[in-house]
């Protein structure tokens, strides 16, 4: 029997062509038989709202908005369980980065999402000097959600920063410069043009 | 032995004296010394973007991080395998090499902007984890050789996690039961634990800063698995795993109202101990829940 290209075009909506044009690892989607080894092998699994293969079905259901306004992708941990057990060998770690990547650019992230919080500091941080500063991470995580949780958070997290100095796992002194790359203008500027022909790429196939 | 150079890439965390894993490094260079291998630090090397940095970086800036490092490692340190300590840089290298060398469009868009800085990417390095160093190129015998204070009596849950297991893990160990870090112990003297239930659990990996309660509790399992099995401490080839599981058990205690007081070290803190290093070299004062016996064997 051969393949029916009409019947086949049919049945990928306008979503599922916009996941596999613009989000990492997309074109994958459509590989998902729903035997649901991922959701089963997710250590975080009870605290998706949609597991990864209620997602893939959901992507080839339309459902837009519901997916990129989910919580759910931000709940992996990037343990790849989940890949190493699918049996279609879907990239389903990634898959989940890549959506929460193309949610975060299209401004559809769910407000104080803890996690894409931390992991868009993760990325400002690195992209200071070109290595992580993580005295200057831990301290911003402290305040993500303003001053005054701040100072209750550092408080219950006093013993743990005075255990991290006294082991010499932490210094004040990163606070002000710390390390970074040398060449940190080359760094930035090849980091910009990766992101600018990634953007360009996207515009051309359209977020609809 | 033979002597053995690798161009090594250290990672963000491994800050001597001033990041989380500075003890992770410290227990490598003196193992290093010990098994006659010289690690050339990647000139200028920058951040893999771990596996967390995906809200702000797409797929192309976060494979051209990786790709300026195996690019100046090319430069620099030509005809050496790059190995990284860290499970998360070894694991982000490792599939940036992998994805640039599938995607050929992919892989001139990263030169492209790798023009912008220089250097340019052949991408033929292998990459390794310093755990697949120790197993495939130099072996557990010649590790064994080298032991001067046996790990006696010292019981040790092998903890591998998640990221120096999956996707890619050790050639010929499996992802659900690996056994090598058992068979280290047992080389070095020690008592391995090979039913150690939590052996690949996961510890919540970067959501244990942004989701504490959920990471915490599996951490506490991983814990409890130990001591259920009699376990003196727990050993792992993961920064984050190391972190996780050993700086939290107060945090943990506190929540649970457990009286956890685990060490948790690295391979190579045990392997600079058998090998008759102090304290220092091993960095066991680099330790949060100090490592007792180990203490006490390397003072002898």
């Amino acid at each position: 029997m051969t393949a029916n290209p009409a019947m086949i075009e049919k049945y990928r909506n306008n979503f599922l062509k916009e996941v596999e044009a613009n989000v990492e690892e997309g074109e994958w989607v459509k590989m998902c038989m729903q035997c649901g080894v991922c959701s089963g092998s997710c250590p975080l699994g009870t605290f998706w709202d949609h597991p990864p293969q209620e997602i893939f079905m959901m992507i080839r259901a339309g459902k837009r908005e519901e997916v990129l306004s989910s919580e759910s992708m931000w709940m992996c941990t990037s343990c790849y369980n989940c890949i190493v057990r699918c049996p279609r060998e879907l990239p389903i770690t990634h898959i989940m980065h890549g959506l929460a990547h193309y949610a975060k650019r299209l401004g559809l992230v769910p407000q104080n999402q803890p996690t894409a919080k931390f992991s868009q500091m993760f990325w400002d941080n690195l992209m200071k000097k070109g290595r992580v500063n993580e005295l200057k991470l831990g301290l911003s995580l402290c305040f993500m959600n303003g001053f005054g949780e701040g100072v209750k958070t550092a408080m219950k997290k006093q013993k743990l920063g005075m255990n991290m100095l006294k082991s010499r796992r932490m210094n004040p002194m990163e606070a002000i410069g710390g390390h970074g790359v040398k060449d940190v203008s080359g760094f930035q500027k090849a980091i910009a043009k990766a992101q600018e022909l990634e953007d360009a790429r996207i515009a051309q196939h359209g977020a609809n | 032995m033979a002597k053995r150079e690798y161009s090594f890439y250290p990672g963000c965390s491994s800050q001597k004296g001033a990041s989380s894993s500075s003890n992770y490094l410290v227990s490598v260079q003196t193992m290093c010394e010990e098994l006659d291998v010289t690690l050339n630090e990647i000139p200028d090397w920058n951040c893999c973007a771990a596996s967390i940095g995906y809200s702000g970086g797409g797929e192309l800036p976060r494979l051209t991080l990786s790709a300026r490092n195996i690019a100046l490692s090319e430069e620099h340190n030509p005809g050496q395998d790059i190995v990284a300590t860290c499970a998360a840089c070894w694991l982000s290298t490792r599939e940036a090499a992998e994805r640039l060398h599938e995607d050929e469009g992919l892989l001139a868009e990263a030169n492209q902007a790798l023009a912008e800085a220089g250097p340019k990417l052949k991408n033929e390095t292998p990459i390794k984890h310093m755990a697949e160093v120790l197993i495939e190129d130099i072996g557990f015998d010649a590790i064994g050789a080298k032991v001067k204070k046996p790990l006696e009596g010292i019981k040790i849950a092998g903890y591998v996690g998640c990221q120096t297991n999956r996707p890619f893990g050790i050639a010929g160990e499996s992802f659900e039961n690996p056994v090598y870090l058992d068979k280290l112990v047992d080389t070095l003297g020690g008592e391995s634990i090979p039913t150690y239930e939590k052996k690949v659990q996961c510890c919540g990996g970067a959501l244990a800063f942004s989701e504490p309660e959920k990471s915490q509790e599996m951490v506490k399992g991983i814990i409890e698995a130990a001591y259920d099995h009699g376990a003196d401490m727990i050993v792992t080839p993961c920064p984050v795993c190391q972190m996780n599981v050993e700086v939290y058990q107060d945090e943990i205690n506190e929540t649970y109202n457990t009286k956890f007081a685990m060490p948790v070290v690295y391979y190579s803190t045990l392997m600079a101990v058998a090998y008759g290093r102090s304290a220092k070299d091993a960095a066991l004062d680099e330790q949060v829940i100090p490592a007792k016996k180990l203490d006490e064997l390397a003072a002898k």
